[in-house]
């Protein structure tokens, strides 16, 4: 018998997850918001713009990779990702070239440029998002529904008018594409929840944050349908449970993960109630992204013997 | 009830089933013996007999080299070869001193032993000392020294180690069975060391026949009203020690601390074994049992060895490989050494050979850190793992003691769970080397 022995270092064996299938995990819990929004918005054909935004997210990294001579990751699933959560965030009626504009500027000056993986700071479809809303601001917020051009509920909302919360929560209204179903969004939470993928902290602390902050400030003191409304509407929920949670742009630490929720919930509540537009999810996430590295530095976590051992 | 654990750990398959039902077997060695003169921490052994000596088994070949130190004892009758550089276990070459085995096994008169009752601290000590007895959970510490605190009336807990938290190994979980009475009867001597404490045979609760057997050996060595058997959650690393510790008693030490600082004094259950042998039989530690397993043996089982017989030999008792094994393990598959050679010998640390077909790690690469934070989650020390490499590999020792590195007790529950497969647990352990190393200076 051959008597070389391979020799490492220990542990001998490993877990059986690996970041492609977490990454994979993600795209089929977004699958339900993201048929529901190609159903909702058939009319409009979401579902090019959807197909082009994901290529073009895999393909901007596959080609920069190339040209960087960098092996080639694509097989993570995390460009999909991107370019998914990106599409989700996008007016159905958005020209493709845009899409595809958003998905390379996501993928080569947010996440590429800054070391690839796991090295960006702000989240690459939330910060392609915001860039497109800053560039194409009349087509990024051109809501069309069923064929009648009209203001979100969430701008209904901000006017004083009426709205219909039980079609928020089913998801047949205006918005970006993957924002307006509550349903089918929570539909892929409870995936990934069951599935360990994510957890509660900051999805909770994002949305408890934000609902006192509305409840304190929002003039309509606890009323439930205005509370329901807001939480339904302006993809709160698509930000809070897929983007919020991702984990290169949130803390590593326990006690951060709440601190950066309640940043987000405070910060949505602050845009929305005062701020110009009747958004203010996207904005609140990419800045609380910038504070996670001082969020970190303040929560460290106390060592076993050393008063961390409750924990 | 609910389980006593302690927070982070991480659930691996098992892998006891292999073994766990096998008898524990003893493997009579044919070939030379090789005893490493540092099978223990602290100084190494010094050599106490020469070439073409004649030893007899029992015999002192090495005396301690110091206060933290142990003799080794020839575990055969036969004729010493010389001292020469042979792979530990662990993968380092050491000084070994090699006897021809002739077979007979002659041992030598150990002499009268006082009852327990009779013996001062002192002399306990002395036994415990001369029989050359170190910690065998692994860790290797003289357990003389161990049972040595500045104050002995201010230990409240002596704790049997009965986790055997490390998948494969069964080793203590077959003494458990097989050897209950003897188990008892240690933990009884180190009782007489320290009056005021209780004994604590914590158990984790996948081995429910060994709290009932030692439940019951308690109750018929009628020390009820001193020892208690504790039912732990089944999670690793349940059995290192700090953990353990905070486990039974709720209080924590860190890693400048002393298991006495908490009133406590930890053995290995084998560790048990070998105070009954040396205290109330008067045998130095001759032999352990060792486990073998994994997928590329024959007969997985638990084996009676004498110190010094090679691995070979050892495989070849539980069969031979029914495989090429791609690794050899000398430990449980989360701490334990990847091996060099067989012809390694069993050392008082040694419990378990594991082989398997295929090597799980190896064809595994490694990529980005996507700050999953998993590993902050099973990370028993409470440390943020994932930082902690990357301190390491940029040699940034400040940072890397800042954030507490030198708390790691290199578990390798962070590397088993890191998605990325990364190597977080070797760059933190050599990291922690160097600024141990460094603070000495």
């Amino acid at each position: 018998m051959n008597e070389n022995y391979n020799v490492s270092s220990s542990p001998h064996i490993r877990d059986r997850i690996t970041s492609s299938k977490i990454m994979l995990l993600v795209v089929i819990a977004l699958l339900p918001a993201t048929f529901f929004g190609i159903w909702n918005f058939r009319r409009e054909g979401a579902w090019l713009l959807v197909v082009v935004t994901v290529a073009s997210a895999v393909l901007a990294e596959y080609i920069w990779e190339k040209l960087m001579h960098k092996p080639v990751t694509i097989n993570d699933f995390s460009a999909v990702v991107t370019g998914l959560l990106l599409a989700l965030n996008l007016p159905p009626t958005l020209p493709l070239w845009m899409g595809a504009l958003g998905s390379v500027f996501a993928i080569i000056v947010v996440k590429q440029l800054f070391g690839g993986l796991g090295q960006n700071f702000m989240n690459p479809a939330l910060a392609a998002r915001c860039f497109l809303l800053i560039c194409f601001s009349g087509r990024m917020t051109y809501f069309v529904y069923d064929g009648v051009t009209g203001a979100t509920p969430l701008a209904k909302l901000k006017a004083g008018e009426a709205v219909n919360t039980m079609d928020m929560m089913f998801g047949n209204i205006s918005g970006t594409i993957g924002e307006t179903s509550v349903i089918a969004i929570m539909v892929g939470a409870m995936f990934l929840l069951l599935m360990g993928v994510i957890e509660l902290e900051i999805p909770a602390a994002y949305l408890v944050s934000f609902v006192a902050f509305i409840v304190i400030f929002g003039g309509h003191g606890f009323d439930a349908q205005y509370i329901t409304a807001h939480l339904c509407g302006g993809g709160l929920m698509l930000g809070a449970w897929f983007m919020a949670t991702d984990y290169v742009t949130s803390p590593i630490t326990p006690t951060g993960k709440i601190i950066y929720g309640v940043c987000i919930g405070l910060l949505t509540g602050l845009f929305r109630l005062f701020g110009g537009s009747s958004e203010g999810v996207s904005y609140a996430i990419i800045i609380s992204n910038l504070l996670v590295p001082l969020i970190e530095k303040i929560t460290l976590p106390k060592p076993f013997g050393k008063g961390g051992e409750k924990a | 009830m609910r389980l006593l654990t302690f927070a982070g750990g991480i659930h691996p398959d098992d892998g006891k089933r292999f073994s766990k039902d096998r008898e524990i077997q003893p493997v009579i060695p044919q070939g030379e013996m090789a005893y490493p003169l540092s099978q223990h921490i602290g100084a190494p052994a010094k050599p106490a007999v020469k070439k073409g000596d004649h030893v007899l088994k029992g015999q002192v070949i090495a005396e301690a080299g110091g206060f933290v130190s142990a003799p080794v004892h020839a575990s055969v009758s036969g004729t010493v070869k010389g001292i020469e550089q042979r792979f530990s276990p662990a993968g380092t070459k050491t000084d070994c001193i090699i006897i021809e085995n002739d077979g007979l096994y002659t041992e030598m008169e150990y002499g009268s032993v006082k009852p327990l009752a009779e013996m001062t601290r002192e002399e306990i000590l002395q036994k415990i000392g001369d029989a050359g007895i170190v910690g065998m959970g692994g860790a290797g510490f003289p357990t003389r020294v161990k049972l040595s605190p500045k104050e002995p009336d201010k230990i409240e807990y002596v704790i049997a180690n009965c986790a055997e938290c490390e998948p494969y190994i069964t080793a203590d979980y077959r003494c458990m069975l097989e050897y209950t009475d003897k188990i008892v009867s240690g933990m009884k001597v180190l009782l007489a060391l320290f009056p005021n404490a209780r004994g604590i045979f914590a158990v984790e609760d996948n081995k429910k026949d060994c709290i009932e057997k030692l439940e019951e050996a308690i109750h018929a060595a009628d020390m009820d009203d001193q020892m208690d058997v504790e039912a732990l959650m089944t999670k690793y690393p349940q059995g290192a020690e700090r953990q353990l510790i905070y486990t039974v008693t709720k209080r924590a030490i860190n890693s400048s601390m002393l298991p006495a600082d908490a009133g406590c004094i930890v053995d290995n259950v084998e560790t048990l074994i070998a105070v009954h042998q040396a205290v109330i039989e008067g045998k130095p530690l001759l032999e352990r049992i060792v486990t073998v397993s994994g997928d590329a043996v024959n007969n997985p089982g638990n084996f009676k060895v004498l110190l010094g017989t090679s691995h070979r030999e050892l495989a070849e008792a539980a069969g031979g490989f029914s495989a090429q094994p791609e690794k050899l393990i000398s430990g449980g598959p989360m701490m334990g050494f990847a091996m060099v050679s067989l012809d390694a010998p069993v050392t008082k640390t040694s419990s378990s050979l594991l082989a398997f077909q295929k090597d799980a790690v190896s064809r595994l690469r490694e990529s980005a850190c996507i700050n999953c934070g998993r590993c902050v989650e099973v990370c028993p020390s409470r440390l943020i793992p994932s930082r902690l490499a990357d301190h390491a590999k940029r040699h940034d020792e400040a940072s890397f003691t800042a954030m507490n590195g030198l708390e790691c007790v290199e578990c390798g529950s962070c590397s088993y769970v890191c998605p990325a497969k990364r190597q977080l647990k070797q760059a933190i352990g050599s990291m922690r080397k160097t600024a141990l190393a460094n603070r000495k200076k």
